[in-house]
């Protein structure tokens, strides 16, 4: 009777304490290894499938990466991208930034007064459950009547890709609050509307924070969308215009620049989140 | 203003009914309690008794049915900071350090900084979590955070504080030290207590009163003033008396409830 939890409570301590710990730095350097060996791998398939091959139409990698060194600082190729790479990523920031932040500012908001007014969900919530399946790639030709070519209509599809996720999750947020949290308030004196910021938001912010995240990550997805609007500059716009002048080369260069520039991003929010979470422990 | 007599809580002809899927149910009837300033008072009984339901009708989360329940002769109309309330299951602000949470009452009345600094220092240290002044609430013991959340509503000035259950959830190591030093705080500070429990031994230990509440539908039974001495002898033949009395009568509805 006795002997079998005995022997799984040794298991566990074994299976707990038996690898050696590892010094930080090979930690470390055992999750790097590990990040790149996928993409690396990949690299390697893609030469052997594609180096010494005139009539491939996928371009070898040395030839990508001949390409995004001339995009970024020019001297090889002397063309129209050459030299480029920093405006178009300039603009393409400033969109997605733009419009992630515009996504912000009215989805919290919005998400708080759904989450916690009865009266508020009743009349928004059906509108937005509506409109939330229509992709952004169907506002296209709305967003370019309604706000022209150019980069208004780019910020505003950006602004549509960005604003569900956060708006979603910020009302999830909030209803998940603990009743009890209200009551404490209440008893303390915070009554009505002056919980929204006292309970209300820091109660709601790690979901938020995931809709942060999923919203920033999506405004980097619709960037090549948003950027089909007519205008000249952007990662999107280079892509659109490679493809084209069939400079397949160029096509990959934008979607390499436009994966790290999000996967960046993802992490500059990831940090600001640890922050301001270090209080609750699934986070921190 | 307040006449010698009158009583700081009084609660008249209270009743509760809820409706659920269209079936009326009588959380309580016919409550009738006078609590004078000063009173430790538990009240005690089954689940399904009524004892939070009329603990959560003074607080002014809820309102009562029918009767009326008056602070100080006016009616109780929702949460006010002049009642605390101790929540079994805490109810801290998890983003916020013991500091800021007991210091959360006094900031939302608007008090200022430097009056929230010094009232957060005193009661922080009457708690004797001194240590743990910037912990936040997952970093503590559950002794830990009930001694926050009695904190939290002393530094607010409460003139009742209103307990549920709150040591139900702790070892029985730490329940009673924590009786001990809620009795302690209370004879200190003169504060009136309206202490909800299922555990007779916990109510005859603490309370000036013991009101014996019984189910279904939820009502006062009996008011037992407890006449022993403090700090009280749990192991003594006065107590077990008085324990013998109240098991008796708590457990003459059992039949009932069973059915």
């Amino acid at each position: 009777m006795s002997a079998a939890p005995l022997a799984g409570a040794t298991a566990a301590t074994v299976a707990t304490e038996a690898p050696p710990r590892a010094p930080w730095r090979l930690t470390r350097l055992r999750e790097a290894a590990l990040a790149v060996a996928i993409p690396v791998a990949l690299a390697v398939v893609w030469h052997l499938l594609t180096a010494g091959k005139p009539y491939s139409l996928i371009p070898p990698p040395a030839e990508v990466w001949t390409a995004l060194v001339d995009l970024a600082v020019g001297g090889i190729n002397d063309d129209a991208f050459s030299g480029t790479l920093l405006v178009h990523l300039g603009a393409s920031l400033s969109r997605v930034f733009g419009g992630f932040a515009l996504a912000v500012i009215l989805a919290v908001p919005l998400g708080l007064l759904i989450g916690r007014v009865p009266l508020m969900r009743q009349l928004l919530d059906p509108t937005f459950q509506i409109l939330r399946p229509v992709p952004v790639t169907a506002w296209l030709p709305l967003a370019m009547i309604l706000f022209g070519l150019g980069p208004r209509s780019a910020y505003f599809l950006v602004f549509l890709g960005a604003f569900y996720p956060i708006l979603v999750n910020t009302i999830f947020g909030v209803r998940s609050v603990e009743p009890r949290l209200f009551e404490a308030a209440a008893m303390l004196g915070c009554r009505g509307s002056a919980q929204f910021a006292r309970v209300v938001l820091p109660a709601a912010l790690p979901s938020i924070f995931t809709g942060l995240r999923l919203g920033l990550g999506f405004a980097w997805v619709v960037i090549v969308v948003g950027e089909m609007t007519g205008v000249q500059t952007g990662l999107g716009a280079i892509i659109m215009e490679a493809r084209q002048l069939s400079r397949t080369e160029i096509v990959i260069c934008g979607m390499v620049v436009i994966g790290i520039a999000g996967f960046l991003s993802d992490r500059v929010v990831m940090l600001i989140g640890r922050r301001l979470l270090a209080w609750s422990p699934s986070h921190g | 203003m307040a006449e010698p007599s009158l009583p700081i809580l009084d609660i008249r002809n209270v009743a509760k009914t809820f409706t659920v899927q269209g079936r009326t149910i009588t959380a309580l009837k016919g409550a009738d309690l006078a609590v004078r300033r000063g009173e430790f008072i538990c009240l005690l009984g089954a689940s399904g008794c009524g004892k939070s339901t009329l603990l959560r009708i003074v607080a002014g989360f809820e309102a009562a049915t029918s009767g009326e329940a008056l602070m100080w002769g006016n009616p109780i109309v929702g949460p006010d900071p002049s009642r605390g309330m101790v929540f079994q299951d805490y109810g801290l602000f998890p983003w916020l350090t013991v500091r800021d949470n007991i210091g959360f009452g006094p900031k939302s009345r608007g008090r200022p900084a430097p009056e929230i600094r010094d009232t957060v220092a005193r009661y922080i240290d009457l708690v004797g979590l001194g240590a743990f002044a910037d912990a936040h609430p997952h970093q503590l013991s559950g002794g830990m955070k009930q001694r926050v959340a009695i904190a939290r509503v002393l530094a607010n000035e409460a003139e009742v504080v209103l307990m549920d259950e709150p040591f139900g959830a702790l070892d029985a190591m730490t329940r009673e030290r924590l009786q001990d030093e809620l009795l302690d705080l209370w004879s200190r500070t003169g504060l009136t207590v309206l202490f909800v429990t299922h555990a007779i031994e916990e109510a005859i230990f603490l309370a000036d009163r013991v009101v014996v509440m019984s189910p279904s539908p939820g009502r006062i039974d009996a008011v037992h003033t407890i006449d022993l001495a403090r700090r009280r002898d749990v192991s003594s033949p006065a107590f077990n008396d008085v324990r013998r009395m109240l098991s008796a009568q708590l457990h003459s509805h059992h039949g009932r409830v069973a059915a």
